[in-house]
């Protein structure tokens, strides 16, 4: 058994200690928000947010959570990103857009003014094919209250 | 007699290996898709409490396609958009409508369903009218109920309990005039937006039914390798496995949980020993290699006049390579084999052709197949949506009663999914000493772009099984729409003229649909090329292009790009670039304004402001049709900065992100802005494959703007540009 905690809640979980976060998130406890795009760390759609920081779950054994937090687009209530998200109509087919948001959040907790430089390099490691990138990018500088479109 | 050409035909039959010619004796046509189906209850249905149900063939890639048709459905009926269910292609449930592809969405099931719903409008309103003794002309309708002028009321619903829709739809129909729509024209927040954001269920990936197991497909590594002997003992005996499925070469495991049957995929692999042979042609010269196979040539036009004595005469030749649709979220699919019936669970673009496709795979009758779309990750043509399927049936029929989801692996899908087409196109054109285009003469060189399955032996996994299905020959698709031809008719009116397209059946490396077929390469080369005759001819790159047009719709595009990009007649140097196409010269006019700069020191080129115009013909949903301008301006980047499929002789090498690097958020353009021109009560011209070519050849055009060298082999790689700069 595996003691982790979620979105505020603790759960054990019957897995492997190798099992990489994002199967235990999907397979046993249900939640939909990562996706696995990879499983080797290039492309975002896996993000949540582990203590604070934006994590790869395709690549994080769940063995090494023990005692730490890990938070995902179903624990986030709705929050600015969110919303702004939704105010941009920033998706397409949206597969990677709940990884998005997760890293997006991670930036504007560290950092609540980011630069557009920041911003872009920031969401640098999440890839989305569906070319939603400039309403991605208007959606997190409205999060940030910098406004929506440039 | 009235021959009419049956796209249905069509498009279920693998787009062109058979021309459908319904012939149909006195029969006027019905708008969109009602000619096929023209039962108006397969379309719309209204339930006692007023519910109304709206049945489409087609499918949500992203595009929103929901959300439009929800806002014709609501607005021809005067119902409130809430109280609509929409039901997407499902093969036993909603009308054929064949594939959803080729820009045809709003064309076929949007013409259909907006004409459809007005026919039950008027149905309601006359039933109404009867009703209350009076003319149809006092009623009027809105939220679900018809009002007469002395205050008397009845509900959708009432009404519709009394009604037979069973009936076949009217040719013509009495639809509102454009002047007062509510919803069509205006934004309407995407209704499948909401659950993407929150990480409610919304792909085929999310799905969990009850005692479903999860598989995995271990691929042949590579075209025709054949699996040899070994023991799977030990992996079968692995924690969770099920069972290791084995049909001739066609090897899959499935397992309790997700990860156990990932690891025991990977411990099959590494155990597996397969008997391969050198069958992919070499990289380096595959274009020389794809120029000289055999072609059957297809003449597109030729065009004779009168025209000015030549006196600049060009010749060019550009070319694309292998490109991916590379989803981000690789293919999925779900499958149970429960009371005889095959129930998939898929994101293929086509519902009933995958049916067949699945039954003939399985040697069940159609009948016992059943396909229900649900989303999955955006797919850009034929990409591994339908292949996954293949293996879901697959594997559920050797562990019947129990649901088996089966998801590949990033390496699966770029390594086995079918690319886009490389392509060659060769022009040859001359001006006079006016300015005038006065000879054009195009031959484009292509394998086809649709090896859609629509039989069991175009499924992935037919080479693989001990007794392969027979496999149809490649086939061109016949213009108007074209594969490889698509959009190698110019738009522009040039006194003399001749195009052919050059199909080549013989396909080194397997290929089939990818977002915009043959058009990106056809725009990109013929939109180049006007600027370099442009350049030859001393014009200015917009007003060349406004001189060679007759359409007022492509005009009006062109100038609306050019007037709010701020285009400057005769202002060079800057790294300003423009092209515009129609779609097929059937769809939406676009046209594409934009700056970049090329980073001299290393051939970077740095996207910055790109401005847009669009005709779509009738604007549905505005944002929608700006989110897909966007998206195709940012993919077709991507396209035509990076990217190529790379492989050996035996093995495709672009297995992951690092082997097939797409555009990052870093490279994404300063800015974007798309302009629609509005044209009420017009026809709809779909939006999805606009922008592809333009932008293709925007960026071209103003590389050669920005840095004096002309790039005509896509992808105008940052090693292509300086070596072309010559820094």
């Amino acid at each position: 058994m595996i003691r982790l905690t979620v979105n505020g809640q603790q759960h054990e979980v019957d897995a492997e200690p190798d099992t990489p976060l994002l199967y235990v998130l999907r397979d046993d406890l249900g939640l939909n928000g990562a996706k696995f795009g990879c499983g080797l760390g290039q492309c975002g759609s896996c993000t949540v947010i582990v203590d604070g920081q934006p994590v790869l779950s395709c690549l994080m054994p769940v063995s090494v959570l023990s005692g730490r937090q890990v938070r995902t687009i179903e624990g986030l209530g709705g929050n600015a990103v969110q919303h702004a998200f939704a105010e941009e109509q920033a998706a397409q087919c949206g597969y990677c857009i709940a990884g998005m948001v997760m890293r997006a959040t991670a930036l504007l907790e560290q950092n609540p003014h980011p630069s557009e430089h920041d911003i872009r390099e920031h969401l640098s490691l999440n890839l989305c094919r569906c070319g939603t990138h400039m309403r991605i990018l208007a959606a997190v500088r409205r999060a940030a209250g910098q406004g929506g479109k440039s | 007699m009235n021959a009419v050409l049956s796209r249905r035909g069509l498009m279920a039959l693998g787009g062109g290996l058979v021309v459908g010619f319904a012939l149909r004796a006195e029969e006027p046509a019905r708008p969109g898709s009602l000619k096929e189906t023209p039962s108006l209850d397969a379309w719309i249905r209204v339930a006692p409490d007023g519910r109304v149900t709206v049945f489409t063939g087609k499918v949500e890639l992203g595009q929103g396609i929901k959300t439009a048709l929800l806002q014709v459905a609501a607005e021809q009926l005067d119902v409130p958009v809430a109280q609509i269910d929409l039901v997407t292609a499902d093969t036993m449930r909603t009308p054929n409508e064949g594939f959803t592809a080729g820009s045809h969405s709003m064309q076929d099931s949007g013409t259909a369903i907006m004409n459809a719903t007005a026919q039950v409008r008027g149905l309601l309103v006359a039933a109404a009218a009867a009703e209350f003794g009076v003319a149809v002309e006092t009623l009027t309708t809105a939220d679900s109920t018809v009002r007469a002028a002395d205050g008397r009321s009845v509900g959708y619903g009432t009404l519709a309990a009394k009604l037979n829709l069973h009936v076949d739809a009217e040719p013509a129909s009495t639809l509102k005039d454009p002047a007062t729509y509510r919803l069509m024209g205006t934004p309407m927040p995407r209704v499948d937006i909401p659950a993407k954001l929150t990480g409610g269920p919304a792909y085929v990936q999310d799905m969990r039914l009850p005692g479903m197991l999860h598989a995995r497909a271990i691929r042949q590594p590579s075209v025709g390798a054949k699996l040899l002997d070994f023991d799977a003992g030990p992996i079968e005996a692995m924690p969770g496995v099920v069972k290791v499925v084995r049909e001739g070469s066609y090897l899959a495991v499935v397992a309790g949980k997700e990860w156990q049957a990932i690891k025991a995929m990977r411990a099959l692999e590494a155990a597996a020993k397969w008997e391969e042979t050198a069958s992919l042609p070499d990289q380096a010269t595959v274009l020389d290699l794809l120029r000289g196979l055999p072609a059957r040539d297809i003449p597109v036009l030729t065009w004779k006049g009168e025209a000015g004595a030549p006196v600049k005469r060009l010749k060019a030749r550009y070319t694309r390579p292998y490109m991916m649709h590379g989803a981000i979220g690789p293919s999925c699919a779900v499958a149970q084999l429960a009371d005889g019936t095959m129930t998939v669970w898929t994101h293929t673009q086509g519902v009933y052709p995958l049916r067949s496709a699945l039954a003939g795979l399985l040697r069940l009758p159609v009948e016992q197949v059943h396909c229900i779309h649900v989303e999955g990750s955006g797919c850009y043509g034929h990409n591994a949506a339908d292949d996954v399927a293949g293996d879901a049936v697959l594997i559920a029929r050797a562990v019947p009663g129990r649901p088996v989801r089966v998801q590949w692996m990033r390496e699966q899908e770029h390594t086995n999914e079918p690319y886009g087409a490389a392509m060659i196109a060769e022009v040859e054109g001359a001006v006079d000493a006016a300015g005038n285009i006065v000879d054009w003469d195009y031959g484009v060189w292509s394998n086809t772009h649709n090896r859609r399955p629509y039989v069991g032996g175009l499924m992935l996994q037919n080479a693989a099984l001990p007794e392969p299905l027979p496999v149809p020959p490649p086939a061109p698709i016949p213009m108007p729409e074209g594969g490889g031809e698509r959009n190698s008719n110019p738009i522009y009116a040039f006194p003399n003229a001749k195009v052919v397209s050059h199909f080549i059946p013989e396909m080194p490396v397997r290929v089939s649909a990818l977002r915009s077929l043959g058009a990106y390469l056809n725009v990109f080369a013929i939109e180049s090329f006007m600027d370099e005759l442009a350049e030859g001819a001393g014009a200015d790159p917009v007003e060349f292009r406004l001189r060679h047009l007759k359409d007022e719709r492509a005009k009006a595009v062109v100038s609306l790009a050019a007037e709010k990009f701020g285009w400057v007649a005769g202002k060079r140097g800057e790294g300003r670039g423009f092209a515009f196409a129609r779609y097929k010269n059937l769809g939406a006019y676009c046209a594409i304004a934009l700056a970049l700069r090329v980073e001299h020191e290393t051939g970077h080129i740095r996207l910055g402001r790109v401005v847009a115009a669009v005709d779509s013909g009738q604007v549905v949903n505005p944002d929608g049709i700006r989110n897909q301008i966007e998206g195709a301006i940012v993919q077709a980047a991507s396209w035509t900065l990076y990217e190529t499929v790379r492989f050996d002789r035996k093995r495709v090498l672009s297995r992951d992100w690092s082997g097939y690097p797409i555009l990052r958020f870093a490279a994404a353009p300063e800015s974007i802005a798309v302009h629609i021109v509005p044209r009420p009560g017009q026809p709809f011209l779909g939006t999805g494959e606009a922008g592809q070519g333009p932008m293709a050849a925007a960026i071209a055009n103003a590389v050669r703007d920005a840095a004096g060298v002309r790039l005509r082999d896509v992808p105008l790689s940052a090693p292509k540009v300086k070596a072309a700069i010559g820094v």
